[in-house]
């Protein structure tokens, strides 16, 4: 009997534990290069690469474990894990622990947790699930209450203050909504209404270092050695690389300390000036290829929750990747985003693992419909 | 079941709805990946030069490298101002947040005194703060290592290796040789002023007296540089490349330390100078001033209370006598009134007049009164007796039928009035009196009764030693005037080259045989039974010749006789002499000069014959032989 493409695939070993073959490729390339280039920016500390080794090889068990539960434990229960998730986020603003001089922890005694590190999972869950109960595009009403359920834990999460988590916050959310059918006529009447919110956002809104943020990046040279350090130093270390780099642990921004947040937020900086304009290429083609991969696996998902939890889960990576890289070369103000699964660090890399547990778990969870 | 087929009947729409958005997401992401790429394309490929510049800004940067300062030699080679190795303990004020607290722990690590801490705070105030300032000089090696332990708890504070000047000899040379002290804001303006600022990125230390000054462009030598990679804490990683700094030049004196010791040791508690030239060109070879005092505390920045000390002592050790030092040349400039009278025609050799031990001017009635030292005077004195026994009587006439106007310009050629261009910038003009000096000092015209004493070297006439050797020198030499300098040689990358001898306009006496005249009236002075040096010169072993001199400091009325223990000791007579030898080809002239001692031929000139002795003892006047090939320079001062 001959087996079609589709019956080969699933009883293949991989399909079996719910792993896709090329998504988990694109995933070990990019944390491959982490390794490599952490222990580069911490000064080629192996301790640290370790470390980083370790924390991968953590976010890879919650890959494997979460891609082994069915999506449609998450549809069961994403208005629960939404609600608690809410409820934390209001805990945090009430008890929670002040870490550099914003309140994200929240000390359960044994480990501290980020609430709003489950908010950029629980949010697109709530949303899939909301939307995906009626039909497609959303009515106007559900348009409206939609917008409510991004408002709730984004403000929350702003509140904090953390603006990177917040935006992607707001965008995983956002996501669904577009990949649901939002018309493009509310589409644009938004974008022009928030163009109108700016003023009051910059008068009202804003922390005062939030404000300074934004004119470092519209002037970095006005304040060299203060609030436009970061930045400068990042677009000469960037620049420098020129085509083919300084070489790997040859980068004399990074070896010689002149970029700060080296191995965290700048790590796209260290990468650029060790492996040149053709290196950043080819990482920028890595990720262009896991978020091709992970669109295909939301456009094949069968379900509209599973659709546009995907959807929304892999265009939210992407707006890490794009934010972060914006922000070290200059693009956007500096926003507290990590390199997705390249800095070094540990809360990101175990949401973002989990995350694409989800979209494994989508990928190889398929309802076996009448055919 | 109406649900679920209305369900599945939408879904194929919902699907086709959610993949052209997911296209339209794509399409999205691929436009900003776009124009990320584009913007690290500007980044990177377009503007690469600019970065790798900047880049290398960050890393590199470039330090200066001092100089070895010349070194100062004396005759023999001995070394009066050196570089020695010494570590400090440098502050950069820029880098410490809190300047009391840093202070009192270190404190509690290495010995600081209140002394040092007030000398440093005041130091800082007048420097640029990113530079290094020294708090505690001269570390001792138990210091150094003790503070090592504690280093990393001192950001902006470390331990220096430099070299520091250093002058073995001290106090024996502080006048002629000076010392070096921290560059100071007026420093830094002056070397601003004269481009020169980047050649002392590395210094610390600037001539500040004496040829240290005179010659600093000299001493100083090249800054060199080298390139080195710095982290972002400015800590020196590695050496990239270097230009070697260049070694300043070495200074040759023609001074002889044995000479030099003698001086201060004849002189003891007195007050004066000795000064001893080589007449045929110009080499100093002894000058001191006493009382002197210690140079190498200006080095790293005198404390208060020694300075107070050295400034405030009334026998002003900070006067260089040799060159400051405003004495009446009171007799000893009685050899060239006499030759002028000569060249005038106004006395010949045999000339003779009365001395009845005072003088008046003539034809006037109820005139003051001039006396003689010797009362009773000296009966019939002729131009050799009056120079050997110091007749004051053939002097008051003299200068009363020479006038001021001939004298004034006679003086005026031998140095007297003006600086002799001895190579040091503390120097006193003193004063050769004129008519027009006169008018502009007092707004009074000159009186003839001004000159009178002016035959004897007294009123207004004052002079330095240095002027004094410099005259001498002028009359052994039979009018070249030559003058002094205290740098002889210079040693520059290796090379050793003379330095030129000073010709200044030489003095046209009509009649050659006028020189000789006084020139023997001097040899008389020291040689004959008579003389007023004899007793001073006895049995010497070598021929040499000489002039006494006695300044009165203190006007005594017609009828008063001068009695030592009656007056002040400021106001007794200062013992001048002033001599040469051997006579018949002279190697050295001697000026000595001691205040408030009494008579110059028992005061002065035993100090002259003790200086004398040890030069042809130690084999000094064979040693300085004169090439004929020595460059000289002719200067025009008019």
């Amino acid at each position: 009997m001959v087996k079609t493409e589709n019956e080969r695939r699933r009883s293949s070993i991989w399909f079996r534990f719910h792993i896709d073959v090329p998504l988990m490729l694109g995933i070990l390339t990019l944390m491959l290069l982490s390794v490599l280039v952490v222990y580069s920016a911490g000064g080629q500390d192996i301790d640290m690469a370790i470390r980083q080794m370790f924390r991968l090889g953590i976010g890879l068990c919650v890959l494997m474990v979460v891609a082994q539960i069915s999506p449609f434990f998450y549809q069961k229960w994403a208005p629960h894990i939404f609600v608690i998730g809410v409820g934390l986020l209001i805990a945090v603003l009430l008890f929670g622990d002040m870490g550099k001089g914003a309140q994200r922890w929240l000390n359960l005694g044994v480990t501290k947790f980020q609430p709003s590190e489950v908010m950029k999972l629980s949010l697109p869950m709530m949303m899939a699930w909301f939307l995906s109960k009626y039909t497609l595009p959303p009515s106007n009403k559900h348009t409206f209450i939609s917008f409510c359920i991004i408002a709730l834990p984004t403000l929350l999460i702003a509140k904090q203050p953390d603006l990177g988590t917040s935006l992607l916050v707001a965008s995983s959310g956002f996501f669904v909504l577009f990949l649901a059918g939002l018309r493009f006529r509310i589409l644009f009447g938004l974008i022009a209404l928030f163009a109108a919110f700016l003023p009051i956002l910059w008068f009202y809104l804003m922390h005062s270092y939030q404000k300074q943020r934004v004119l470092t990046f519209l002037n970095p040279e006005s304040d060299p050695l203060g609030s436009g350090y970061h930045i400068i130093q990042s677009k000469i270390a960037i620049g420098s690389g020129g085509l083919e780099g300084k070489g790997w642990l040859q980068g004399t921004q990074s070896q010689l300390e002149f970029l700060p947040e080296r191995h965290t937020d700048f790590i796209f900086s260290v990468f650029s000036e060790e492996f040149g304009f053709v290196g950043v290429l080819l990482l920028l083609a890595v990720y262009a290829f896991v978020i091709i991969r992970g669109t295909i696996i939301a456009i094949r998902a069968q379900e509209g929750f599973t659709k546009l939890l995907a959807g929304s889960l892999i265009l939210t990576f992407f707006v890490y990747l794009f934010v972060n890289i914006g922000m070290v070369s200059g693009l956007m103000p500096v926003v507290g985003v990590p390199l997705p699964l390249v800095s070094y660090g540990g809360t990101s890399i175990v949401t973002l693992m989990a995350s694409f547990g989800i979209l494994m778990a989508i990928a190889t969870n398929k309802r076996l419909l009448a055919t | 079941m109406r649900r679920n087929s209305y369900h599945i009947q939408d879904h194929s729409a919902e699907s086709n709805l959610f993949a052209r958005r997911a296209i339209i997401s794509l399409i999205g992401v691929g436009s900003l990946l776009l124009l990320i790429i584009a913007n690290l394309f500007y980044l990177q490929i377009s503007s690469y030069k600019t970065y790798q510049t900047r880049s290398n800004d960050n890393r590199i940067k470039v330090q200066p490298i001092p100089p070895n300062r010349g070194v100062i030699k004396d005759i023999n080679g001995k070394l009066l101002a050196g570089n020695e190795p010494t570590f400090s303990l440098d502050l950069v004020p820029e880098q410490i947040t809190d300047m009391d607290e840093t202070l009192t722990e270190i404190g509690k690590i290495i010995e600081i005194s209140d002394e040092q801490i007030k000398v440093f705070k005041r130091a800082i105030k007048y420097r640029r703060r990113f530079k290094g300032m020294p708090l505690k000089s001269k570390l001792s090696d138990k210091e150094v290592a003790m503070f090592s332990v504690h280093q990393h708890r001192f950001p902006g504070v470390s331990i220096e290796a430099r070299l520091a000047r250093h002058y073995p000899f001290g106090e024996y040379f502080t006048h002629g040789v000076g010392y070096v002290g921290k560059i100071n804001k007026k420093d830094l303006q002056r070397l601003e002023d004269t481009d020169q600022i980047k050649n002392y990125a590395a210094t610390r230390s600037i001539g500040k007296l004496g040829i240290e000054r005179y010659y600093e462009n000299q001493l100083h030598g090249i800054t060199g540089s080298q390139e080195v990679e710095v982290n972002h804490r400015s800590r020196i990683l590695r050496q990239l490349s270097v230009t070697p700094p260049v070694s300043g030049t070495d200074l040759h004196l023609s001074i002889d330390v044995e000479l030099q010791i003698k001086a201060k040791e004849i002189l003891g508690e007195n007050k004066g100078a000795i000064i001893a030239m080589d007449p045929r060109d110009g080499a100093l070879l002894t000058f001191y001033s006493n009382p002197t005092y210690d140079p190498n505390l200006f080095v790293n920045g005198i404390s208060q209370v020694e300075y107070s000390k050295i400034i405030g002592s009334k026998d002003k050790p900070m006067l260089n006598r040799v060159t400051q030092g405003q004495y009446p040349p009171a007799s000893t400039i009685k050899p060239q009134l006499a030759l002028l009278a000569l060249d005038k025609g106004l006395i010949t050799k045999h000339t003779t007049i009365r001395d009845p031990g005072y003088w008046h001017i003539p034809n006037v009635e109820g005139q003051r009164r001039f006396r003689d030292w010797k009362p009773g005077g000296h009966g019939h004195v002729d131009v050799l007796l009056s120079i050997k026994q110091s007749c004051d009587i053939f002097y008051y006439d003299l200068a009363y039928r020479l006038g001021i106007d001939n004298i004034s310009e006679f003086g005026s050629k031998f140095g007297f009035g003006d600086y002799t261009g001895v190579d040091i910038f503390e120097e006193s003009k003193a004063i050769m009196p004129s008519r027009e000096w006169k008018k502009s000092r007092f707004k009074q015209p000159w009186y003839k009764g001004d000159t009178i004493s002016i035959g004897i070297g007294q009123g207004y006439w004052t002079a330095t030693p240095v002027q004094l050797a410099m005259s001498t020198a002028a009359l052994v030499n039979r009018g070249k005037v030559v003058e002094p300098r205290l740098v002889t040689g210079m040693t520059k990358n290796g090379v050793y080259q003379e330095t030129p001898t000073r010709h200044r306009a030489p003095i046209d006496i009509k009649d050659k045989k006028h020189w000789d005249t006084v020139l023997d009236a001097m040899y008389e002075t020291v040689n004959a039974s008579d003389g007023t040096a004899r007793t001073a010169f006895v049995d010497a072993v070598y021929s040499s010749a000489g002039k006494t001199g006695t300044a009165q400091l203190f006007s005594l009325a017609e009828d008063e006789e001068y009695e030592v223990e009656n007056v002040a000791e400021r106001y007794r007579d200062n013992a001048m002499y002033v001599g040469f030898a051997p006579f018949e080809a002279p190697s050295i002239v001697i000026v000595v000069a001691v205040e408030n001692a009494g008579g110059g031929s028992a005061n002065a000139a035993p100090i002259a014959r003790k200086m004398l002795d040890l030069y042809f003892g130690l084999g000094l006047s064979g040693k300085r032989n004169l090439t004929t090939t020595a460059p000289t320079v002719d200067v025009n001062d008019g």
